[in-house]
Parts: C-alpha cells; sequence; structure tokens
C-alpha cells in the first residue's frame, strides 16, 4: 500500500529559491517500520534536495529491490523514479545517465543489493566514475526478505534470532575508495547534521558519489550485539570533520586552511568546510583515506563524515567523449547519415 | 578418370585451412571474384571456437540458379592443412578433386580411387620467391587462389581490380600479390589440364546486388534506426554487430563542429549490466540496444520481463548460436525461439522479428526500434551465426528520404498541460498502449514511479487483484495490437494451389526456396510462407488452416517454431511436420527434400 500524504500544510513555510517549499520535495507516505533508519536518510534526501534548490523534474531517482530500494517513493515525488531489479540499479543509471546528461541521476541501494547480488554492477559503476549519487543504506541484513545476515554484517554481530555472523564483512567505503572512487563517505542514519551536508556535497559532485549510510533495521537488527543497532552505532561513532556545504556566491575568496578547518573548493566554485577533527587525514589524499579508514576499524570505530574525494574527475560522459547535448535530444537530422550515403556504402559493398 | 559433360557456374570449393594463417583474405578474394562475375556464389566459413593453430574451412558453393544455401557435395577441396587432411579427403565427391601442397609427397593414406589429385608444391614456391617469412606464410595462399583462377576459368583482370581497391593507398602491396598469383595460374597452364569440368562463366546475375554479412548490416541498421547507446558484452557470433556499428559511428557520428560523439558504446561487466543499460536508456528516451547470443540471453532473463512489465522500449539483437549451455558457439542454429517468446518468470511474451539476408537485417534492426517504441516492449531480432558472420549476396540497402523514426506515444510537456491527470497505464487510446513521458519534460506533470512490481492505471504501487488483472489483461491486448503492427510474412503464391505448405523463417529461407524446386522436379507442388515475425500475423493463421499438411521448416532439435505454431495458434500437432537440421551447418536443400518426401504418401499425392 501507498498512503497518499495529507495536502495540508502550514502556509508559511519557508521557500527555497526556486519557490518551493520543502512539501513539494517529499513523496509518498513511508509503508516502512516506523524507526526504520532508511526513513530517516529519505528525510535527509528531501532536505539536501530543498536547500540545494533541486528542480525535482531534472532528478531522475534509481533503486534496486529491498526495504532500502523502496524509499525512493518516498521522496521526491516530482521526479521520474525506476524501482528496478535486485542488484542492478547501477546498470539501469548508466543506461539513463548515457541517454540524458543534464539530469542528477540519485541511486539508492541496500546493503544486500549492493555487496551481494549486486556487487558486480557496483564494483563497475565505480570503475566508470558514473556522474550519480549512490546511496548504500547500510543495515547489515536483508530487510525486506526478514533479516538474514548480509555481506555487511560485522563478523561476531549478532542477529536478532541469536545467530552470530561467522564470516569476514565487506567493507563497502573502503572498497570503493580502493576502487578509485572520485567521492566517498561515510554516516549513520541518526546524524541528519553529518548527512545532508554530504548528500548536497555528492550531488554537487561531478562523478561518481558513494555515501555509505549506516542505517539501523529496527526489525531484524537493531537487537544487542548486532554491531548495526541504534546503540551500537551511537557508541562507536567518529567522525572525520564535521562538514558543511557552502554554496557558490558567498564570500569565500581563496581556499585556506586554519586549524582544523579546511576549505575544498569544488568544480564550480562552491566550496567544502571541513572541521576536521584526526590531523593526519587529508580527504584529497587516497592513501590517508585509505590508512584513516583502516586505522578506525582497528580501533573498532565507524568513521563517519567526507572520506575521500577528487573534485576534478572527469565522468564517463569525459571519458568517452559523448557530445554535450543529451543523446536523448538528438533527431534524425543528426543520427541518419541518409540514403545519399547509403549509396555509398552499397557501392562500397559490390 | 573419365570426363562428364561440363558443369558451369554450378559446384562447391572448399578450403582447408589452419585460423590465424592468413588464409581468409585469400579465400574471399576468391569469393569476390566470381560475385564481381556476375555469378551468385555463397560462402561459409566453418571456424573453432579458438584464436590460432585449429582447423577452419571456407566453403563456396557457385550457382548459376542464384541457390544461396549451403550445398553438401565438395566438389573441389583445397586442402592446405595436414591436420584435417583425412577429413577433408573423406568429404570429396566421388570424380571430385583435391588440391594440396605437393611439396611434400602426399601420404598413400590420403589416396583414393574416385578422387583426381592436383599437386602443387606451394610451399616451395614460396620459399623460392620471397623471403619474409610472413610473406611465405600469406602468399602460399594467394598462389593457390592463382591456381584456381586457372583450373575454373576466373577472369584474371577481376583479381587485378580488386587487389587494387584492397590495397588503395599501400599500392607497394599490389605486385606481389598478382606475382603471387600468376605463379598459380602458371604452375597449373605447365603442369595439368584446365579448366576443370566444371568451371564459371562470366554472367549478369548479380545487377546491383551487394555482399555483406548480417551482423555488420545490423550495426549499419542501428545507425540509421538513431540508437545512441549501446551496451554490450561480447559473445561469439554477436561480438561483430558492435563492432560494425562503432565502425560506422567513428565515420557518421561524430559532431562536425565539437567533434565529439553522438553515441555512448559501453562494453559492460555482463550481459546483465548490459540489458540494465539498454533499458535504462530507452527509459530515458534514447533508443539503445543490445547484441548477444544463447549464453546472454539467457541471462538477460529477469530484466526482459521487467522491460515486458513495465514496459520499457528494448530492442535486442539475438545472433543465435548452437546451444544448449556453450554448445557449439561457432556453428549456427535458430534455437532461442521458444526462450526468446517467453522470456523471464511469469506470463510473458515477447515480440520477435526473423531477418534472412543482410538487407533485412538492416531493414529490421531500423523497424525492431520503431516497434520497441510504439509498443513499449522488448523486441529482438533473431538472426544467427550463418547469417550474421558468413558474407551473402543481398539486395541492396534502402532509406526513403522521407522516412521518420516512429518513436511510440510520449507526451510532451505541452502535451501533459493538456491533460487533467497523467496516467503512465492507462488506456487512453483502447489499444492496449498507453502513453509515457521521458523524465526532466515536465516540472509539475508526468513523473511517475517505475517499477517491476504491480501498480494501478496512474502507476501508484498496489497488491489489489483487480488492478493487477486488469494490468495483465491490458498487456494482452496490447499483444492483439502488436499483430497488427509487426511485419507481414512473405507468401509465396497468390492463391494458394496446394494441400502441402512449407513454413520457414531466417536463414532456413535459401534451402527452403531450393527444396521447393526441387520438389517440383519431383512434381509435388507445394505451397509455402516464410515467416518474418511472432506475434504471427493474421496471415500466418489463415495460411496454415487452408493447408492440410504443414511442414515447419527450422535449424533446432525440439521443432521449436512448431510448438510456437502450435501454442500460439492452437493447430492441431497431426497437420504439423517437422523438418529439422541441428548439426551446426546450416540446412541444405537435399535435407529438406529428403525430410519431406519420407511424411508424403507418394503414389496417391
Ligand atoms: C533476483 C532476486 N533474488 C532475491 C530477491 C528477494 N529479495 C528481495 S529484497 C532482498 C534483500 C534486500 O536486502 P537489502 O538490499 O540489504 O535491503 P534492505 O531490505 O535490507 O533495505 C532479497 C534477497 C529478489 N527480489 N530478486
Ligand atoms: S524490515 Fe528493517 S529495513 Fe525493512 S522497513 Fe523494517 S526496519 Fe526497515
Ligand atoms: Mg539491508
Amino acid at each position: 500500500m501507498t498512503y497518499i500524504r495529507p495536502k495540508f500544510r502550514h502556509p508559511e513555510l519557508p521557500k527555497n529559491k526556486l519557490g518551493y517549499t520543502i512539501s513539494y520535495y517529499e513523496g509518498a507516505l513511508s509503508t516502512l517500520c516506523a524507526g526504520c533508519g532508511h526513513d530517516s536518510i529519505s528525510a535527509g534526501i528531501v532536505q539536501a534536495a530543498y536547500e540545494m534548490n533541486i528542480e525535482p523534474h531534472k532528478l531522475a531517482k534509481l533503486s534496486g529491490i529491498g526495504c532500502s530500494s523502496k524509499t525512493p517513493a518516498y521522496f521526491l515525488s516530482n521526479s521520474h523514479g525506476f524501482n528496478s531489479v535486485h542488484g542492478r540499479m547501477p546498470s539501469v543509471a548508466t543506461g539513463a545517465n548515457m541517454a540524458n546528461r543534464d539530469l542528477i541521476y540519485f541511486g539508492v541501494s541496500g546493503d544486500g543489493d549492493s555487496a551481494s547480488i549486486g556487487m558486480g554492477q557496483f564494483v563497475h559503476v565505480i570503475r566508470r566514475n558514473l556522474n550519480m549519487v549512490y546511496i548504500v543504506m547500510n543495515n547489515g541484513c536483508y530487510g525486506l526478505t526478514k533479516g538474514q545476515d548480509s555481506a555487511t554484517a560485522d563478523r561476531g554481530s549478532k542477529n536478532k534470532s541469536g545467530n552470530v555472523n561467522l564470516f569476514q564483512s565487506i567493507d563497502l567505503a573502503s572498497l570503493a575508495i580502493e576502487l578509485g572512487a572520485t567521492f566517498v563517505a561515510q554516516s549513520f542514519s541518526g546524524d541528519k547534521t553529518q548527512l545532508v551536508p554530504l548528500i548536497k556535497a555528492a550531488m554537487n559532485h561531478p562523478g561518481f558519489a558513494f555515501i555509505n549510510v549506516i542505517s539501523p533495521c529496527v526489525t531484524f537488527n537493531n537487537n544487542v550485539g548486532s554491531t548495526k543497532s541504534y546503540d551500537f552505532v551511537r557508541e562507536h561513532v567518529e567522525a572525520t570533520a564535521t562538514i558543511d556545504f557552502v554554496p557558490m556566491m558567498s564570500e569565500i575568496k581563496a581556499e585556506y586552511t586554519e586549524g582544523d578547518s579546511k576549505m575544498v573548493k569544488l568544480h564550480d566554485g562552491t566550496y567544502l568546510k571541513l572541521h576536521k577533527l584526526s590531523q593526519e587525514w587529508d580527504p584529497l589524499n587516497r592513501l590517508s583515506a585509505m590508512n584513516a579508514v583502516h586505522n578506525a576499524r582497528e580501533k573498532d570505530e565507524i568513521l563517519t563524515g567526507l572520506l575521500y574525494m577528487d573534485p576534478d574527475s572527469g565522468d564517463l560522459h569525459e571519458m568517452i567523449q559523448t557530445s554535450d547535448r543529451p543523446l536523448n535530444t538528438l533527431t534524425e537530422k543528426e543520427l541518419c547519415p541518409g540514403p545519399e550515403v547509403l549509396k555509398n556504402i552499397n557501392a562500397d559493398l559490390r | 578418370m573419365s570426363l562428364k559433360e561440363n558443369r558451369i557456374n554450378d559446384f562447391v570449393v572448399r578450403f582447408a585451412n589452419v585460423n590465424g594463417t592468413g588464409s581468409a583474405s585469400a579465400n574471399y578474394l576468391f569469393c569476390k571474384a566470381i560475385f564481381r562475375m556476375g555469378i551468385p556464389v555463397t560462402p561459409k566459413n566453418i571456424f573453432p571456437s579458438n584464436i590460432q593453430g585449429l582447423p577452419t574451412w571456407y566453403e563456396v558453393r557457385i550457382s548459376e540458379k542464384g541457390y544461396l544455401g549451403r550445398r553438401e557435395g565438395i566438389d573441389l577441396m583445397v586442402a592446405v592443412n595436414p591436420q584435417s587432411m583425412t577429413a577433408d579427403v573423406a568429404s570429396v565427391k566421388s570424380g571430385g578433386y583435391f588440391l594440396y601442397d605437393s611439396s611434400k609427397k602426399l601420404q598413400a593414406e590420403y589416396m583414393r580411387e574416385d578422387v583426381n589429385y592436383i599437386g602443387i608444391p606451394l610451399m616451395e614456391m614460396c620459399n623460392e620467391a620471397f623471403t619474409d617469412a610472413r610473406q611465405r606464410q600469406l602468399f602460399k595462399n594467394i598462389i593457390y587462389v592463382g591456381a584456381l583462377a586457372a583450373l575454373l576459368n576466373i577472369d584474371f583482370s577481376v583479381f587485378e581490380s580488386l587487389l587494387g581497391e584492397q590495397f588503395k593507398g599501400k599500392e607497394k602491396l599490389i605486385a606481389p600479390n598478382i606475382k603471387a598469383l600468376q605463379m598459380g595460374v602458371d604452375y597449373v597452364h605447365q603442369n595439368f589440364k584446365y579448366p576443370l569440368n566444371f568451371y564459371v562463366e562470366k554472367r549478369d546475375l548479380i545487377g546491383d546486388k551487394i555482399m555483406i554479412d548480417g551482423n555488420s548490416a545490423c550495426g549499419l541498421g542501428a545507425i540509421y534506426a538513431g540508437a545512441t547507446v549501446a551496451a554490450w558484452y561480447p559473445i561469439t557470433p554477436s561480438t561483430s554487430v558492435v563492432e560494425a556499428f562503432m565502425g560506422y559511428a567513428d565515420e557518421y557520428r561524430i559532431d562536425p563542429v565539437t567533434g565529439k560523439r553522438n553515441v555512448a558504446i559501453i562494453q559492460a561487466e555482463d550481459e546483465l549490466a548490459a540489458i540494465g543499460m539498454v533499458i535504462g536508456a530507452n527509459w530515458n528516451g534514447a533508443r539503445s540496444f543490445t547484441a548477444t547470443s544463447g549464453p546472454g540471453l539467457s541471462l538477460m532473463n529477469e530484466f526482459l520481463g521487467l522491460a515486458y512489465f513495465a514496459e520499457i522500449p528494448t530492442v535486442l539483437i539475438d545472433v543465435q548460436r548452437s546451444g544448449p549451455s556453450t554448445g557449439m558457439p561457432t556453428r549456427t542454429q535458430q534455437s532461442d525461439v521458444l526462450e526468446a517468446a517467453y522470456a523471464s518468470h511469469g506470463d510473458t511474451k515477447h515480440v520477435l522479428l526473423f531477418p534472412s539476408t543482410p538487407k533485412e537485417c538492416f531493414e529490421m534492426t531500423s523497424d525492431a526500434f520503431d516497434l520497441a517504441e510504439e509498443l513499449q516492449t522488448p523486441v529482438m531480432l533473431m538472426t544467427d551465426l550463418d547469417l550474421g558472420m558468413n558474407d551473402h549476396v543481398s539486395a541492396p540497402f534502402e532509406w526513403n528520404v522521407n522516412k521518420e523514426y516512429k518513436r511510440g506515444k510520449v507526451l510532451s510537456a505541452t502535451a501533459l498541460d493538456k491533460i487533467e491527470k497523467f496516467g503512465r497505464y492507462l488506456d487512453v487510446d483502447g489499444d492496449g498502449i498507453t502513453y509515457r513521458t521521458y523524465p526532466g519534460t515536465h516540472p509539475s506533470k508526468g513523473s511517475f514511479f517505475t517499477r517491476g512490481t504491480s501498480r494501478d492505471e496512474y502507476a501508484v504501487y498496489t497488491e489489489s487483484s483487480d488492478a493487477y488483472k486488469r494490468n495483465m489483461d491490458r498487456l494482452m491486448k496490447k499483444w492483439e495490437t502488436a499483430k497488427d503492427y509487426v511485419n507481414a510474412p512473405q507468401l509465396y503464391q497468390e492463391k494458394n494451389h496446394s494441400k502441402i505448405c512449407l513454413i520457414f523463417f531466417g536463414t532456413s529461407q535459401f534451402s527452403s526456396e531450393e527444396a521447393m524446386d526441387i520438389l517440383r522436379s519431383q512434381n509435388i507442388q507445394t505451397d509455402a510462407l516464410r515467416l518474418k515475425a511472432f506475434p504471427f500475423n493474421r496471415d500466418v493463421e489463415d495460411f496454415i488452416n487452408a493447408h492440410e499438411q504443414i511442414f515447419v521448416i527450422e535449424q533446432n532439435r525440439d521443432a521449436q517454431m512448431r510448438s510456437l505454431i502450435m501454442i500460439e495458434l492452437g493447430i492441431n500437432a497431426d497437420k504439423l511436420f517437422s523438418v529439422l537440421n541441428y548439426d551446426g551447418m546450416p540446412i541444405t536443400a537435399d535435407q529438406i527434400t529428403r525430410q519431406i518426401t519420407s511424411h508424403l504418401n507418394l503414389p496417391n499425392n
């Protein structure tokens, strides 16, 4: 069932630059379990899109299958959505992006959807640096099929039925960095102040932007002994930096580093302002990011925040040199060589 | 051997080579020369799933009557591969010829009483005339082509012009090639009686026809049809479809001003991703396709179900090969028919097109895009290895200046403004085909959620049995509509004149037509129909109902098209007889006639 949200809204809700209130960015009423981390992430997406002044119809939201993959129905109802098949959202997003480079592509997946059935596509979409946001709502289990362990469940973590996971977990964030993803962040569904600027920065990134969001499953994996429960995550979270997304046109003149603060200039003139909490870590250096993630894991910490970014990476379109005009706007005139050319082709085949 | 009467323009030559030795271009030169002499010719590559060192064959049938199917019985074997010599000697027709490299003496075990031997010391001659090792290997092939020119009366000037075209810009290479050819000619002139009792004679039977492989024609068709996104995963025999598309794109899809490309071609990580990309691109309003073969089609099943149910145009070119599993990956078959027709779980049916010539590969690729967008569903072009990878004599490609792409029911922003409420799956026109919108069209109207789960007319998720059933029934209505959209079959007669008929499709066409002639010469009249599409157009049903004994000719073991006809048209099994070939080689007219006559109660007929 999908419930339609009641239409009545407070008349004095603030409007963004496009004149839209935040409600314009909402979707259908969620049917997920009350308290599910995924709903908080949806709310973060709504907030980020509103604050970023996104035209909803200029964004396409795509997902695979799972509780997490249902969420695109619960945000941005004025955007086209595509709930594809289990683990294959990256390929659909790739095709869609090739067809029209002018939209923002917003992908949502789960840990089962990305780290198991969809691992192949996850890895390859990173390789291609497809210009998209890719959020994994990571709860360490298969919510929709009732709580089986997923490949991101930590070794030794206990699920609701009391089973202890025997297998090494797959850490999607370090994998993404290792594979050369050009924007990698990690966050927690319970930390909206951190999540919203990360989503904004991800939408602004002109390449593959990955955010692994720990998102507890209250129904199947929020028990004592689970390393993906609200309590466990709250206790073990360690942030790289607090982060602000500073839009263009702000008064900032130049890149500077002042104390623990670092300004990262983005490709379009916007800035990311990071109040660093860890001294050794440099978000523009892949090795240092890898180290930071590994060190945190050694200490049983979950490192959140922006982990790594390459602000000037060239996306897939740039690599394969597709024309600036979206391919889906080309017509017979540009695409069909016509009968005269065909005459020559025929002649060459005689 | 006594000289029988001469046969002109009617024989089969087979070349036995080792792959990777440069024989392909020499053999092609031979075939193209005959084509240039105005004589119908049909070459078949028989090659292993291997890159270097294993036996390959190239079989050329020359047929004044224009029979382009394969024919059994080899009149002349050019055997330059010691590995396959035993089989090669055995495959020559009694009274036929065996040309071999006599640099080494032919062993006694290869001697047959009823075969004529033509020994030419190819290696010796080459070693004497050329110093470079690679040249020695390559020109061995050219020498035997020269020998064939003399033995079969091929016009030498044709070779000169062909080499001139081939080495345009590299003129230095022409002279040594001519020299090698001439060496072959001279050797025959000095040592053998020539021409043989079968040979070629110039004709004017080719007209404006062209010679090309089906895969290149598909690639070109996709260019003409305006495909902008191609996603694929390499697999024989479909690889050259995308390679051709790439080649043509390099020529015709570079923006003259910016130098950028009006095309995106993605080599995907597997076939699942390839079809996913195609679906994503089509969903977003670009024409997009993939090309694959059996194993890839199997992997694409889940996504094809999504495209069917969510109603997303999808174009898939299936170049069929011998299955099941990896089967005989470099041999032909028409054995994906049932899998394609009902691909994916649940109730699904897919539109299939069956080209049988390069011209049809070109046209039907373009049709596939129109149909996929008009019907908002997957359309699969069912070609095969024989058509895709072998050169075929074909009518030339045609493209009407006024031809417009049929993009189907897509709403623009202005159209959306005029509607009260947009329903993605609302059957406004009553033909089962609903209206769609591309993402990014309108700020507040026309957005919808695409999904493989059940939904109502407004694309809202629902588990209501009624809504689900309404949707499934509408999809069935759309299927009925499709019958009027797809290509009509080819009927071989204006009025039926027999109780017996033949039904065939794709590459079985050539041998079936030849078989009809053979049967006619035995006083057996048959009507015939060539299928071009599934769902079966209404003409197919009428045709079948008008006959008592129906022979369905196809290249697979399980009589898949016959099953499809039974399932879809409810035809009684007793009426439908199977004519099959599934050994991986293209079907022959002899196989067809033999199987048909075995079913006919001849004296009473
Ligand atoms: C091909 C296929 N296999 C299995 C399923 C069943 N299935 C649905 S969701 C799911 C797991 C989802 O887990 P995850 O991606 O972590 O999402 P969550 O529900 O935890 O948010 C599975 C196995 C399916 N839909 N398709
Ligand atoms: S089962 Fe878990 S993941 Fe799914 S909606 Fe409920 S809480 Fe969320
Ligand atoms: Mg999960």
